[in-house]
């Protein structure tokens, strides 16, 4: 387990470093508008559930969300999917039970597995770890004006692939323009339409990757919702105080400060 | 309580008599808080008491997070996130944990170089100026070991590089990094032993914070004049001050209040923006992160400690005297707690006669290039190793250096102060009358 977890922190710290060379051959990472960014965006719920379509359907056939209960998939802020469904999914994963001493199938009450491939990163926290973008000249400005982070590195990440491979001491390496050093060891895992929708939402490459990353913030994020809502009772509670003291403050001064006026 | 002439507590009724002659607690308290505060302090004088309430909102959260928190290398990561996803309330205790701490070093900073500013440092405030020296020591020791509980990739390789810095220190540098660390690399040991001082650390600080408080209640507060309050009698003693409840307490309330508003918008809308990303993978002791930088507020320091490369004349000189004993890398370890020495031995480099900088014509520009230099470290300490910023960074140290060593002693003898007001009653009576009467904000942008 141990050695598992090593590798794919090694394979993790390797795609950390284009947080900060954000696409060293040529590729950018662009903004993208999220539902959930700025201080009143919220989680869109069906894009939610479309990334977690992805993510079963694709990234879990080697990635983990090790992290994430399963349960959470049901809370509010979250893709909110009825509690029938959650249990229902949570019977597509099996878990190791230390006490059986063999797999059983999970219940919601489990956390989703971690990685099957030891050199897949597990993914519950990528979005949060590769929000780097400290440009322009290390300053943070991009971050802070337009939102910029993780999501948006995920999703170039995955529009990413040039279709040129090579091979390099016995692995297959796929160049990607957005990945530090320009090639990648994770097989292009999305070419469009991989993934029907029961909506039939549009599934071209482009949407299914900020679906995912969206979906991906949220399991880095959980509780983004509920803390913008915290920052916003307690910014407008403590403007409110602020006014109050600062008449409190002026009304207390004003007659020390009468005494020398008139002078 | 202190030097200055003003009214002291009376017990009335009996019980009051009776407690005043067994505990005289009551009066302790109200000579603190009616102690006579000279009435031109300006905004400047906000950050002591947004620091109490970082220390406390530090310790209440803190304890809190201890709750669910698990110091073992095998679990830490994950007892994190678990506070994050399924401790009721645990994301925003845990974000204001994280982002109070950015919150008391501006506050710091801007306490720091407001006593710079205005001579606060100068006798008879040097205890003051030390022990508040000792407390930002414990601070950066507390922020340091707290940033490596969580056991992401940057509290590791952090760890390590800095406790790396002992291990530097001639002949008994190895051993004592083993001390430090528990073992031989960082690991378990110390993480039990960071998680355990991090505990005790800022309840040494608020017991310093006391002494602090105690010294300059004795003292008297400096002023933006940096002209001693009258105290010649109890009336003309109240021709320049006021009882700090309520006159500096609302003022101070409501300052803080107004930085707890960008501060609760910080925490709500963007809790990870001064956070290093890497923190967010498991430390892994196999895979060096691409760039080790440290949290925002180390920064400056950390630009001088790399400052000082083998290539350095001074660096130079220095090894080849003392036998390659004093190396390029304990030279930047000297060099980074020399800077703060320097700071810590301002009020006997200073031999200005005039405190406050309002009326030192020449030192009123060093300063300001201080603070620019403060802010230009800061940039530098987060950028590569690299051309230019080595040599930014080289030029950048110097002057901290000089402007402490050099600029503080020489100002004293070259500079011709201006007129100072002959009291503090004079100054106040020239704001009120001139400015507007209402709040105006402090001319310093507050970092």
């Amino acid at each position: 387990m141990f050695k598992k977890l090593a590798a794919s922190a090694v394979a993790a710290v390797m795609l950390t470093t284009g947080a900060f060379a954000a696409g060293a051959p040529g590729g950018k990472v662009e903004n993208i508008d999220f539902s959930f960014d700025g201080p009143f965006g919220s989680y869109d719920q069906n894009q939610l559930q479309r990334g977690l379509q992805i993510y079963t359907e694709i990234c879990a056939a080697c990635h983990g969300l090790q992290y994430v209960p399963i349960r959470t998939l049901g809370d509010e802020g979250g893709p909110a999917l009825p509690e029938d469904q959650v249990r229902a999914y949570a019977e597509f994963y099996e878990v190791f039970d230390p006490e059986l001493d063999d797999f059983r199938p999970a219940t919601e009450n489990d956390h989703f597995p971690g990685s099957n491939l030891e050199n897949a990163p597990d993914l519950t926290m990528m979005a949060k770890a590769r929000a780097g973008f400290h440009g322009p000249y290390g300053l943070g400005i991009n971050q802070l004006l337009k939102g910029m982070g993780g999501p948006e590195y995920i999703a170039a990440l995955l529009q990413g692939y040039t279709g040129e491979e090579k091979e390099e001491a016995g692995s297959v390496l796929y160049e990607n323009t957005i990945f530090p050093g320009g090639w990648i060891s994770m097989a292009p895992p999305l070419y469009g339409e991989d993934v029907e929708f029961a909506d039939g939402h549009a599934n071209d490459l482009h949407h299914l990757s900020e679906d995912v990353s969206a979906f991906l913030m949220w399991t880095a994020e959980p509780k983004l919702m509920a803390r913008k809502q915290a920052g916003f009772v307690g910014v407008v509670f403590l403007t409110i105080l602020s006014v109050l003291l600062y008449l409190t403050n002026k009304r207390l001064w004003a007659p020390v400060k009468a005494r020398y006026k008139k002078k | 309580m202190g030097g200055i002439p003003h009214d002291h507590y009376e017990p009335k009724a009996a019980w009051e008599k009776g407690l005043a002659k067994r505990l005289p607690i009551v009066g302790l308290l109200y000579d603190t808080l009616m102690i006579p505060t000279p009435k031109n302090l300006n905004w400047m004088w906000i950050w002591g008491i947004v620091l109490t309430f970082c220390l406390a909102l530090q310790i209440i959260t803190g304890i809190v997070l201890v709750m669910h928190y698990t110091p073992h290398v095998d679990y830490a990561f994950a007892s994190v996130e678990h506070i994050m996803r399924n401790v009721n309330g645990g994301h925003m205790l845990r974000y204001l944990h994280m982002n109070g701490a950015s919150l008391f070093f501006v506050a710091v900073y801007a306490h720091i170089f407001r006593g710079l500013y205005y001579g606060s440092y100068k006798a008879p405030r040097e205890i003051t100026w030390i022990i508040g020296m000792l407390i930002y020591l414990l601070m950066m020791g507390t922020a340091f070991m707290g940033y490596v509980l969580p056991w992401g990739q940057m509290s590791f390789w952090g760890a390590t590089v800095i406790t790396g810095l002992f291990g530097a220190i001639p002949f008994v540098g190895e051993a004592l990094q083993t001390w430090l660390l528990g073992g031989p690399a960082v690991d378990n040991a110390t993480l039990n032993r960071f998680f355990s001082l991090h505990y005790l650390l800022p309840f040494v600080i608020a017991g310093l914070v006391i002494v602090h408080i105690w010294a300059f209640h004795t003292t008297g507060n400096n002023n933006p004049t940096g002209v001693e309050v009258r105290r010649g009698s109890k009336e003309e003693a109240e021709k320049d001050t006021l009882p700090f409840w309520p006159y500096f307490v609302i003022k101070d309330l409501f300052a803080l209040a107004v930085i707890l508003v960008v501060f609760f918008a910080i925490v709500g809308f963007m809790p990870n923006y001064l956070g290093h990303p890497d923190n967010y993978i498991e430390a892994n002791p196999l895979a060096t992160p691409a760039h080790i930088v440290p949290e925002w507020y180390f920064l400056p320091f950390y630009a001088i400690l790399r400052a000082f490369t083998a290539d350095v004349w001074v660096v130079i000189i220095a090894e080849t005297l003392t036998g390659g004993i004093i190396d390029a890398k304990f030279f930047g370890v000297v060099a980074m707690f020399g800077a703060i020495a320097v700071m810590a031995l301002a009020p006997w480099l200073d031999t200005s006669s005039v405190r406050s900088a309002r009326y030192r014509p020449m030192l009123k520009w060093w300063f300001w290039l201080l603070v620019i230099d403060f802010f230009a470290l800061m940039w530098l300490g987060a950028m590569p190793a690299e051309e230019p910023y080595a040599s930014l960074s080289l030029i950048a140290s110097t002057y901290w250096f000089a402007y402490f060593l050099v600029i503080l002693p020489l100002m004293g003898v070259i500079e011709k102060p201006d007129a100072q007001p002959a009291t503090i009653e004079e100054d106040f009576a020239a704001h009120v009358s001139g400015g507007d009467a209402g709040v105006t904000p402090a001319s310093q942008p507050a970092e």
